[in-house]
């Protein structure tokens, strides 16, 4: 959890809360998550579907719509001022200068009747940051910048003359053109083939060097976090079930869920041996189980477990788990089959 | 897999030659300006109860592939033999008998159901159409086949909808089984579940395989997965297969240079392994105009990549037994260093091996 630090964290998120208002009932899609990014750090963001990372994310803008809805309580400190209680105007200002963001779907993410100069350069223009030529030539640099050939010809085009890489370039320019502070990229490698995966996800760490922005990674391969980021929050449920430097959550994971993650991922060079699975499903976030909301798919879980929720347990420096084996750590020992069944 | 030696078995599939260009329309009328080359020559077998993983990126023409082995797509040019039959030829008729020894399984577990019918009527729907069983004896296999594939039999009344993507994926499976196939066409069918529930079904297929002796020709651009579970791979770029060998060897040793850069872009989840990466620069070229000779050449690393590179067209050739690849430039090779040098070749071939990973 936030470790006390000298410098003031960039990003400061406390007890945020996302709640969904469904026929089918709440929907708790983020309930009570609390981390920080400092920065320069890039701190990846992972789970699987369903379990709260994208919505966290789009909560951070504050681009959450109804049923959806923010509840009162949750703290979004960026750059020192309360994100929550911006005004839409205000809000305006921060979103896309002051926090960029990068989508999966790079030809959702662009508007196909504009050519992407003008995409970008509008960026430009909302922020009132320089005239129609200015704003031109930015994008133009931009698009060097992130690594486009022939820039200033590529910009007259329009998105479907470009191919899937060469789009989410083009998002990434965009993201970047105010020179944010932070940006968010959710899962902005996973719509691509890997051979331009592994192109994007250097030119994301060529510019964060460059810039020293600050990124928020979400993805649900760990393969990206491993060499993209310098911290992770693994997140289950709508919480945050482990949080760790890199090398130390893929070295020594604690949480039985992050532990499963790692175990049922083939992995290139690995012995073949058959996979360890997570059995069941995740759950639906109008419905969490009891106690510690992973307790039915879990080897290790006992009584305590479905009847106790567990806190976020400190068990190293800037090491945490949501799990109750940080109190009991004897029980570690007792594996055994878990109550779901696939 | 068997031990018995390769010679003495003969393939369940071999697919020779096959070809699919798709015509480009131009203009009002349609009137036709060059093609896709979307596959272009490929040849390979499948053994029974063998996994033959077919891995590359979009747009290689590894789904058209498995799309004219099934016959949904009607192949331009080349064989597909199953069993001895040559399934190009086929009538409708004989074909249809057929699919009862072929199956499928799709990528993506929510449009490959049909959202009216239950469960139940999915699964069954196979042993109806071949006669393979009805009424109280159709219902018992039903069940039976959902138990097998880790679904309560109770699930068959059920909808498609209700289940998740894990659960959907399942069904096709007891939908492919119900027809006793020998050999499945697997489309990415993991590539749109979580890890975890990946990681069930890709057991689930292992078992099934295992008990019933099914050959895969297993359809993924996850080449961790396709590590995991194939026997053999085979790569494909520009709709030609540019290397083929055992999985063991061919991610231990890739030769063709193309390989040698997918695999090295694949992220590995572990922070304390240092990777020697081949970035690749640009994309893959359009299958409309490939470029000439090697398909790769315009972005091969190859420190002996030259002209002859994009004057001949790589054979797919053995480089150590059972390994397969199509590089001029990897030794051996049977394009004399005479013929490279008449084709304006300056660089004689040399092994060239990057390094792809080393622990710290």
């Amino acid at each position: 959890m936030a470790q006390p630090t000298t410098t003031e964290p960039l990003l400061s998120v406390r007890d945020l809360r996302t709640y969904f208002y469904t026929e089918a009932g709440v929907a708790r899609a983020v309930d009570g998550v609390s981390f920080d990014i400092a920065r320069g750090e890039t701190v990846g963001l992972v789970g699987e579907s369903g379990c709260g990372k994208s919505v966290t994310a789009f909560s951070l803008i504050r681009l959450v719509s109804p049923p959806g809805r923010i509840e009162a309580g949750s703290r979004i400190v960026f750059d020192g001022r309360e994100i929550t209680s911006l005004s839409e105007k205000e809000l305006r200002a921060v979103r896309g200068a002051q926090i960029g963001f990068v989508f999966q779907e790079p030809m959702t993410a662009l508007n196909p009747v504009f050519t992407v100069g003008d995409q970008i350069a509008e960026v430009v223009r909302v922020h009132h940051a320089g005239s129609r030529r200015e704003a031109w030539d930015r994008a133009v640099t931009m698009l060097e910048t992130v690594g486009i050939p022939s820039p200033e010809q590529r910009a007259r085009e329009y998105p479907h003359q470009l191919s899937g890489g060469m789009r989410q370039r083009v998002v990434i320019a965009m993201a970047l053109v105010m020179n944010p502070a932070l940006v968010i990229a959710d899962e902005p490698t996973t719509a691509l083939d890997v051979t331009i995966q592994a192109q994007i996800l250097e030119l994301l760490g060529d510019l964060q060097q460059r810039f020293g922005t600050s990124i928020l990674l979400i993805t649900h391969d760990l393969g990206v976090v491993a060499e993209t980021a310098s911290r992770v929050i693994v997140m289950y449920g709508g919480e945050i079930v482990e949080e760790a430097p890199v090398g130390e959550l893929f070295a020594r994971a604690h949480h039985p869920y992050t532990e499963g993650l790692l175990n049922a991922m083939p992995q290139v060079g690995q012995e073949r041996e058959r996979l360890a699975t997570i059995p069941g499903s995740v759950p639906a976030p109008t419905a969490w189980p009891s106690g510690c909301r992973f307790h039915d798919r879990c080897p290790y879980a006992w009584e305590r477990c479905s009847a106790e929720h567990p806190p976020l347990y400190q068990i190293g420096e800037s090491h945490a788990s949501r799990c109750h084996l940080a109190s009991e750590p004897a029980r570690r020992a007792q594996k055994h089959e878990p109550m779901a069944v696939a | 897999m068997t031990a018995v030696p390769q010679a003495a078995r003969s393939p369940l599939l071999s697919v020779r030659g096959l070809v699919k260009h798709f015509p480009i329309k131009k203009g009002l009328f349609g009137k036709p300006g060059g093609v896709v080359r979307a596959v272009d020559g490929v040849s390979f077998d499948v053994m029974p109860g063998e996994t033959l993983g077919l891995v590359g990126e979009s747009g290689c023409g590894k789904s058209t592939t498995g799309r004219m082995i099934l016959r949904l797509i009607e192949p331009t040019a080349g064989s597909v033999e199953f069993d001895g039959i040559d399934l190009v030829t086929l009538d409708a008729r004989a074909m249809r008998g057929l699919r009862r020894r072929i199956q499928v399984i799709f990528q993506d577990p929510f449009s490959s159901l049909n959202p009216r019918m239950t469960v139940g009527a999915i699964v069954r729907e196979g042993l109806t159409i071949h006669k393979i069983a009805e009424g109280a004896a159709a219902d018992a296999r039903v069940r039976q086949l959902l138990e097998e594939v880790g679904l309560r039999a109770e699930y068959m009344s059920r909808y498609p909808h209700e289940f998740s993507g894990g659960q959907r994926q399942r069904i096709g499976i007891a939908r492919a089984l119900a027809v006793e196939p020998q050999f499945i066409v697997c489309d990415e069918p993991v590539s749109a579940l979580d890890v975890s529930v990946q990681a069930q079904v890709i057991n689930l297929m292992q078992d099934l395989q295992r008990d019933r002796g099914l050959a895969y020709l297993f359809i993924a651009h996850d080449l961790s997965v396709v590590e995991h579970i194939a026997d053999r791979v085979a790569v494909m770029y520009l709709g030609k297969i540019v290397e083929l060998g055992a999985a063991a060897d061919l991610y231990r040793e890739p030769l063709m240079p193309y390989t040698q850069a997918l695999l090295s872009a694949v992220p590995v989840a572990d922070p304390s392994v240092k990777k020697t990466r081949v970035m690749l620069q640009g994309d893959v070229p359009s299958p409309a105009n490939p470029p000439s000779g090697c398909v790769f050449h315009p972005r091969c690393q190859h420190p002996a990549r030259d002209a002859a590179c994009a004057e001949l067209v790589p054979p797919l050739e053995e480089k150590a037994p059972g390994h397969w690849a199509a590089c001029i430039k990897q030794p051996p090779t049977e394009v004399d260093w005479k013929v490279q040098q008449a084709a304006g070749g300056t660089k004689p071939p040399t092994r060239y091996l990057p390094v792809l990973a080393t622990s710290t």
